[in-house]
């Protein structure tokens, strides 16, 4: 029982970056990116390339892999998504428009994915041996990858509590017409949140690719995984996306284990109702007036 | 006096730890313009907003004709006869005029369908004059004709009570008093509106009464001139600081 | 009823009937891509007549219609063939009706996000069902022929349009609307939003329902990975999008090119389907935002009014 509990905190940690990332988008930049699991499945084919290739580590990766991510996010902001931002009429129909459009643009991903790597699944050893936590050795990779993911969230974190410009994301997060009027540059911030949100995901991505085999299409698993997390813990807030994370690693694991591996999303979804029938605002969220 | 339409009963309204209303009492009577005014922040939007069912009072009561609305549904509330409009105009973009009155109409307190329905929102566009408008498209209009759609839209399912939130507001001084004028020939009509507004002349005009709220809580009640001279009210608008 | 109506209502008789006469005189490839237009424009009509006005995004055709094949799969031996597809029907407004309850008391994206994977989450229960009951595929087999899954798919195409027709002169279809355009002013304006909406949706997924039992003989062997490919919902968007959801035709001009692409492309670049799919969604929200209807509307509007 013990031993679900940890392996689910350390599936969940790991669960809680990719979230983040989405959070960003949706929180500040008010993007449902559907697309966000293609951009982790990158981020773990770079990382799978990268040691398959030159025998870097998935770790060292992250150097690369996210500061690309954060480029090309930040490009996929202002050249396809901007314009629909300026379009819409209403927040419901930039959020229509934006789940359309990056919709489209995992299915793009995909493709191109599939075209770069084949369809087959992908997955390396790394980091292979044991660790031992109370009395039950854990599998290094995951362990490592909980202490990376861990890592970057506080940074997100401290970067989000206590820089100014962290400040203008929470603002522009909280209210976007308020943020205008006091002289912060919405499109610039959200614009830098999107890329951001790229950057956390894809590097959760590289982490995942260590113990987790991937392919092409298992981004939208992912995707539906980071949609309920963020619901479930609130939008716009990162201690809500991290509870969250934890609940849904852990169930998971626990489904996984005890009822069978194949109702991995089953488990999510019984999560996501609750939320849905008795929460919708999340465990941390605001009651919408 | 005419026979009470509308009682409000201790009604309070707490988002999270801020008390937005607090132990509101008053009642409305059939006929009667009834103002609700006071500084910004004071909590007006927030009680006419928890009449029209928009959200629930977190204690109180609200009564309809002696029915309990309090916490109701918005839907409910609208068919058991208060209809409104908002501070910032909602019109239907997709639909035409006409068909922005008969959305009102048809689901209402007095509900109209089909020709008949059409018949009476062409009938109501007249009344607000509308008049040669009627055909243009929505996203045309000018401001006050936007606000005339909307107000013939309230008037369509002919509400118990009709509650006007800030409808004069942003007016030019010309359509302030074809407003304004407006406003009392519902009121000639026979009409029990409650106006939550800021526009004085018009309160001094319109109102048969007044209840004055000043954060969240009444500070005073009765004719307008008895609560615009009331020293507390005139504190609340322009501030403690009477030397300066 | 205005003199358009019944020209509309006469011309739209007259071309179902010119359509029921194709298997006479058509067969083999022909009939079958003929077969899945009909198939595709049930699906996305039915689809559009919730979605279109409402604007709530539903992915969850593949779920809808993946029940009505196990419907056929599972009862095809014991019961009447004509049953099937009304249990499918009843069904599918139930699993609608407690996904609406659910999820269209809350703003729109929610619902999407539920609808996305819903066709996988129906998919990994059942399989588990299966492996626990040992059960495995269904073999759906029976003397109809693709000509009388054509006719049945024509007949249900005529019914999705009349109803679709029927709900947009009626206080549902006109509260739909209302809904799409602002939800605060319905519900201030005495509309049950969260009713209204559940009901059509009910509607949608009952017919998708219908589909997925007439289709069953089609694919002969029924299991869940292919009863319940999330990207059936996915084609279903495109198509009543690329048509445009503004008019009750609209999907159909939706479906014809379509389903002729994607043909195309499943024959000559098999592992490009999913780039095709990315494109026209990126097509749709960029080009056409109010689909192939929109365009003609805009043109209709422009040249229509002459030297105005």
């Amino acid at each position: 029982m013990f031993f679900i509990l940890i392996t689910g905190l350390l599936l969940g940690g790991t669960y809680a970056l990719i979230a983040m990332g989405l959070n960003l988008q949706y929180g500040v930049a008010r993007i449902m990116n559907l697309a966000n699991g293609e951009m982790l499945v990158a981020g773990g084919f770079a990382a799978f390339w990268v040691y398959t290739a030159g025998q870097v580590s998935p770790i060292a990766a992250l150097l690369v892999v996210a500061p690309v991510a954060f480029v090309v996010n930040w490009a996929i902001y202002r050249i396809m998504l901007r314009p629909l931002v300026k379009r819409a009429k209403s927040r419901g129909a930039l959020e229509v428009d934006s789940i359309l459009a990056t919709f489209g643009l995992s299915f793009a991903l995909v493709g191109i994915m599939t075209w770069f790597f084949g369809g087959g699944y992908f997955n390396y050893s790394y980091l292979t041996g044991r660790v031992d936590i109370f009395a039950s050795s854990y599998a290094q990779n995951r362990v490592v990858a909980f202490t990376i993911a861990s890592l970057l969230a506080a940074a997100l974190w401290i970067w989000l509590s206590y820089t100014r410009a962290g400040l203008r994301m929470r603002a522009v997060a909280v209210s976007s017409d308020s943020a205008r009027l006091v002289g912060i540059d919405v499109p610039a911030v959200s614009a830098l949140a999107f890329g951001l949100g790229g950057a956390v995901t894809a590097s959760g991505g590289a982490l995942i690719s260590m113990f987790f085999t991937l392919d092409a299409s298992v981004g939208v698993l992912f995707t539906m995984k980071a949609l309920i997390i963020v619901i479930m813990g609130g939008v716009g807030d990162i201690r809500g996306t991290i509870v969250a994370a934890m609940i849904l690693g852990i169930a998971e694991t626990f489904v996984a284990r005890v009822i069978d591996p194949g109702l991995t999303l089953a488990a999510a979804y019984v999560l996501f109702l609750g939320v849905l029938l008795f929460r919708p605002q999340g465990l941390f969220g605001r009651t919408p007036t | 006096m005419a026979r009470v339409v509308l009682e409000v009963r201790d009604i309070t309204k707490r988002f999270g730890g801020l008390v937005a209303v607090r132990d509101m009492v008053f009642d409305v009577h059939q006929t009667e313009v009834m103002g609700i005014i006071g500084p910004n922040g004071s909590g007006k939007s927030t009680m006419i907003n928890m009449i029209s069912g928009a959200f629930a009072p977190s204690a109180g009561e609200i009564r309809l004709n002696g029915q309990e609305i309090a916490g109701k549904s918005a839907h409910r509330i609208a068919r058991m006869g208060v209809a409104r409009t908002f501070q910032l105009v909602r019109l239907l973009p997709e639909l035409s005029v006409v068909e922005n009155v008969v959305a009102g109409a048809a689901f209402g307190h007095r509900k109209r369908w089909g020709a008949e329905a059409e018949r009476h929102a062409r009938q109501l566009l007249d009344r607000v004059g509308m008049g040669q408008q009627v055909n243009m498209p929505v996203s045309s209009l000018t401001y006050i004709n936007t606000k005339r759609v909307e107000l013939a839209r309230a008037l369509a399912c002919e509400p118990e009570v009709l509650l006007l939130d800030e409808w004069l507001a942003g007016l030019n001084p010309t359509e302030l008093q074809t407003g304004i004028a407006l406003i009392r020939s519902l009121r000639d009509e026979g009409r029990t509106v409650i106006l939550v507004e800021h526009v004085m002349d018009a309160i001094r005009s319109l109102c048969d009464r007044c209840v004055v709220m000043s954060s969240g809580a009444k500070i005073a009640e009765g004719t307008p001139a008895e609560v615009l001279e009331d020293p507390e009210v005139i504190r609340a608008y322009l501030g403690a600081d009477e030397d300066a | 009823m205005t003199m358009r109506d019944i020209r509309n209502l006469i011309l739209s008789a007259f071309a179902f009937g010119l359509l029921a006469l194709l298997p006479l005189y058509v067969s083999g490839y022909i009939l079958s891509i003929a077969t899945t237009m009909a198939m595709f424009t049930v699906l996305a009509t039915s689809w559009a007549l919730f979605s279109g006005p409402t604007h709530y995004i539903s992915l969850a055709t593949a779920a809808f219609f993946g029940l009505g094949t196990f419907v056929t799969g599972l009862g095809f031996q014991t019961l009447p063939m004509w049953l099937l597809p009304i249990i499918a029907a009843g069904l599918g407004a139930v699993l609608a009706a407690l996904v609406g309850l659910v999820t269209l008391r809350l703003s729109g994206v929610y619902f999407v996000i539920f609808t996305l994977g819903l066709a996988e989450l129906v998919r990994q229960v059942v399989t588990w069902v299966q492996n626990r009951t040992g059960q495995r595929g269904m073999y759906v087999l029976t003397s109809i022929t693709e000509r009388d899954i054509y006719w049945q798919l024509l007949g249900m195409a005529a019914l999705v349009f009349l109803v679709g027709w029927l709900i947009a002169r009626s206080r549902l279809g006109f509260a739909l609307r209302i809904i799409g355009n602002d939800e605060t002013v319905a519900k201030h304006s005495g509309i049950d939003t969260a009713a209204a909406k559940i009901l059509l949706f009910m509607v949608s997924g009952a017919a998708a329902a219908v589909v997925g039992a007439m289709m069953a003989p089609r694919y002969i062997y029924i299991e869940p990975s292919t009863a319940f490919a999330s990207i059936l919902s996915f084609q279903v968007v495109i198509m009543a999008l690329l048509g445009g959801t503004g008019r009750l035709w609209g999907p159909l001009a939706g479906v014809v090119p379509f389903t002729l692409l994607w043909e195309f492309i499943s024959r000559n670049a098999p592992n490009q389907t999913l780039l095709l799919l990315g494109i026209a969604f990126l097509l749709i929200v960029y080009v056409l935002p109010g689909g192939f209807v929109g365009l003609y509307d805009r043109l209709r509007h422009r040249y229509g009014q002459g030297g105005q």
